[in-house]
């Protein structure tokens, strides 16, 4: 392990002295790290030199969110799961619901193991999408990596995207290198990444050297696309307009084994365990890193009392259709599956499926003026 | 600067800075000899220099200008006692290739060890942002004698407030790019408590953003003293807004005429202001409220980081030697109109600003003008040259209103 010796000289002072003042705070990490933890934690480091005040410094910044309850910590490296257990693994509890140290994920992309979800009104749904991460093996991750190895991801995914045929033959655009005219079109495609301004975000240092070794990928078809070193290695979206989700979710597994095949013959494979299955920059990730959601339009719904009851049933989670930090906008809302960790990839993509069926059915019967109380579902 | 270390030695702190001595004696380790400090412990590469260089092409700032890849494969791995590495310091001027007011540093300082860690790159950028003044073989004269301040009233048509800010670093705690939690609590710490002391027209009393009530936080905005969270990226992208607001705060004296910031880009900066063009009066309080505070953390076994090559140290190298910014808030309508007025203020060692500081544009001809210069000249220079020339603009301005014609004044010599 290498001498952190800014961390060592931070060990003169008492946990006392450098403990956060986390008494406005409401974030996970802000509940879950006491001085004791503190303590034990400060002193060590993952063998890429990656700190507890590292995994932690989004969190102090970032005292809470009006929307949504945040992590409050990042990753820097796959170690920091191990190194930082005792802060991480509590975390990982509260945030994805229970889920234990003991505890063993399921991964599923076999995409004929999810029932229906090609019959979505497309009056309503506008647009169905799956996100997931990857991180590649052998890396750190990106609120710690040095350009050499940001670069590095780059290369490599380029050569592993440049192999790819049939539906899923595409190409890079490096952030760093697109003339005006690729960005006109990759803005007005909705594809563009930007730099990303939340604080959640640069607080941990994930927008450094920006846009040095980032881009965008995507097929001929534009319904298949990765983003690279953005907050996360990868990050592999397939998506459509309408509501044909089962279709969205079949270009998603088939397209993503064929990228891990790649990688792995490469010798770097992604990071996976079988307790936290994929390993990605954010705990809230960790699982499948799967986030399957849709654009709909729930304008009487969505101001309906029980709005947030029937979503926490459902499992589901909603935002703005600009991204996790934004707000609704007419009436359109995004929703999404909120677990990652714990259920596999076909489990959630199903509860979102069948969560934005019913929403749309009790959208429709409150347009003509029926309660709907006799459809609100059990709890999931 | 012997009988300062052996303070150093002696005072009631017990930081450590002892036990960052790298081997060898406790003297050796203070004496900010080059070849010393540069040995600092092996950085994590996992990638040659060649790999982890910048792109640098669409950059436009001093550190950009003068970081090669040669001196980068020289520094890259090293660090300096405290643990502060090359790509810590030139991150803000990666993530931020130019600025279009100002060309910007690019680079900041983590510690005070830094400025000879990374000396190969920051005497270099010394001398390009300084106008020439070589580390190496000048040195930096202090003086802040104000009675020395020729003229200093301005006319009160023109000029709206008069201001002279600097900034102080507390010798042996990291500066605000790089300091953990507990040193900064402890920079708090040292300056409240000397703070205490002052008397008089000086007396005062502190605000911790942390504890502050609405109320005082109301009263602060009003008065124009509140700093803010910076949102400014050259600042974030250095780390320097890192745990905000812990440890920052503001102490002012009752007249509201000396005000101190405390953790935010420096460790202090000192300020002192007031309505109307007397900047006779506010260079005068500057300077004496200055020498106290200086002698009331010495009392306490602190002192602030100098030295005779630099002067004051502080994070960003621009504000090296006097750390002095002398400005007043002017009304120049018609001569900022004129296509000679970026000559004039360039010839007078000038600089102009937005009424909102550094990242601002000018809102209704007023414009805030301050010298352009902080090293190598001395504080009592650096007012002067700021008085002559805010009062040759405003007679500029006067004769444009008359219809007169006016002159570019001749360049003034700097040490080039």
């Amino acid at each position: 392990m290498a001498k952190n010796c800014h961390n060592d000289l931070k060990m003169k002072f008492s946990v006392d002295e450098e403990f956060p003042d986390l008494s406005l705070h409401n974030n996970h990490m802000a509940k879950v790290l006491t001085k004791d933890i503190y303590g034990k934690l400060r002193g060590k480091s993952t063998p890429s030199g990656f700190t507890l005040d590292d995994v932690i410094q989004t969190g102090v910044d970032n005292p809470g969110h009006p929307f949504i309850m945040t992590v409050g910590c990042v990753a820097g490296d796959e170690e920091s799961y191990e190194v930082f257990k005792d802060l991480l693994d509590p975390i990982i509890s509260d945030r994805h619901s229970g889920y234990k140290p003991t505890d063993k994920h399921k991964t599923d992309l076999n995409f004929e193991n999810l029932k229906g979800g090609d019959d979505l009104d497309p009056n309503y749904v506008l647009s169905s999408r799956v996100r997931t991460g990857r991180s590649i093996k052998g890396f750190t991750l990106p609120p710690h990596n040095s350009r050499g190895e940001r670069r590095g991801i780059e290369k490599l995914s380029i050569e592993a995207l440049a192999s790819l045929e049939g539906e899923f033959k595409g190409k890079y655009y490096p952030l760093d290198g697109m003339t005006d005219a690729e960005q006109e079109q990759l803005i007005a495609d909705h594809f563009l990444f930007d730099k990303p301004v939340s604080p959640l975000l640069t607080c941990a240092g994930m927008a450094r050297d920006w846009p040095d070794g980032r881009g965008i990928w995507h097929n001929e078809n534009k319904t298949f696309l990765v983003w690279v070193n953005e907050e996360d290695h990868l990050r592999v979206i397939s998506m459509q307009k309408g509501g044909n989700m089962k279709e969205v979710f079949r270009r998603f597994c088939v397209g993503l084994q064929k990228i891990e095949e790649i990688f792995k013959k490469h010798n770097h494979g992604f990071m996976w365990n079988e307790h936290l299955g994929y390993i990605l920059t954010c705990p809230s990730n960790l699982g499948t890193g799967l986030r399957g959601g849709v654009h709909v339009k729930l304008p009487k719904l969505s101001t309906h009392a029980k709005f947030e009851e029937i979503l926490n049933r459902l499992r589901l989670q909603k935002r703005g259709t600009g991204g996790v930090d934004t707000a609704s906008v007419g009436g359109v809302f995004d929703i999404s599956n909120a677990d990652r960790l714990g259920s596999s990839e076909v489990d959630q993509v199903q509860m979102v499926v069948d969560g934005v069926k019913l929403m749309v059915e009790m959208e429709k019967k409150l347009e003509k003026g029926e309660s709907i109380d006799g459809m609100i579902p059990a709890q999931k | 600067m012997a009988s300062s270390f052996s303070r150093i030695l002696s005072s009631k702190r017990n930081v450590g800075i002892l036990s960052l001595a790298l081997g060898g004696s406790v003297t050796a380790a203070l004496l900010l000899h080059r070849e010393h400090v540069s040995a600092g412990v092996p950085v994590r590469r996992r990638y040659p220099a060649s790999a982890e260089y910048p792109d640098l092409r669409k950059h436009n700032n001093c550190m950009a200008s003068n970081l090669t890849p040669a001196i980068y494969a020289k520094l890259c791995d090293k660090a300096t006692p405290n643990g502060y590495t090359l790509d810590q310091a030139i991150q803000t001027g990666v993530d931020n290739p130019g600025h279009p007011f100002i060309k910007t540093v690019g680079m900041v300082a983590g510690d005070e060890e830094s400025y000879e860690v990374f000396a190969d790159l920051l005497d270099p950028i010394i001398r390009e942002r300084h106008n020439g003044y070589d580390p190496n073989i000048m040195k930096h004269p202090t003086d802040l004698d104000s009675s020395k301040l020729q003229s200093g009233h301005f006319d009160e048509r023109y000029v709206l407030s008069s201001r002279v800010r600097t900034g102080r670093s507390i010798r042996g705690l990291s500066l605000p790019p790089a300091c953990s939690r507990a040193e900064r609590r402890e920079v708090e710490r040292v300056v409240v408590d000397a703070l205490a002391g002052l008397k008089g027209d000086l007396t005062g009393r502190y605000f911790s953003l942390t504890q502050m009530t609405e109320a005082e936080q109301q009263q602060l905005i009003d008065d124009h003293f509140l700093f803010d969270k910076p949102v400014s990226p050259l600042l974030t992208c250095a780390g320097m807004a890192r745990d905000w607001p812990d440890a920052r705060g503001i102490w002012h004296n009752n007249e509201k005429t000396f005000l101190i910031w405390i953790n935010e880009e420096d460790h202090t900066r000192v300020i002192s202001m007031e309505k109307g063009g007397n900047m006779k009066r506010v260079f005068e309080r500057f300077c004496r409220g200055l020498k106290e505070v200086e002698r009331l953390i010495q009392e306490r076994g602190w002192e602030f980081m100098w030295n005779e090559r630099l002067g004051y140290v502080l994070t960003c190298p621009s504000n090296l030697g006097t750390g002095l910014r002398a400005g007043v808030h002017v009304k120049l309508p018609l001569l900022s109109k004129d296509p000679r007025f970026s000559k004039i203020l360039n010839n007078l060692r000038l600089q102009k600003r937005g009424t909102g500081g550094v990242d601002t544009a000018a809102v209704g001809g007023v414009f805030d003008i301050s010298n352009l210069d902080r090293l190598g000249h001395s504080e009592v220079q650096l007012v002067q040259t700021v008085v002559d020339g805010v009062n040759y603009l405003i007679e500029c301005e006067k004769r444009l209103e008359k219809g007169q014609d006016i002159k570019v004044p001749p360049p003034i010599k700097s040490f080039k």
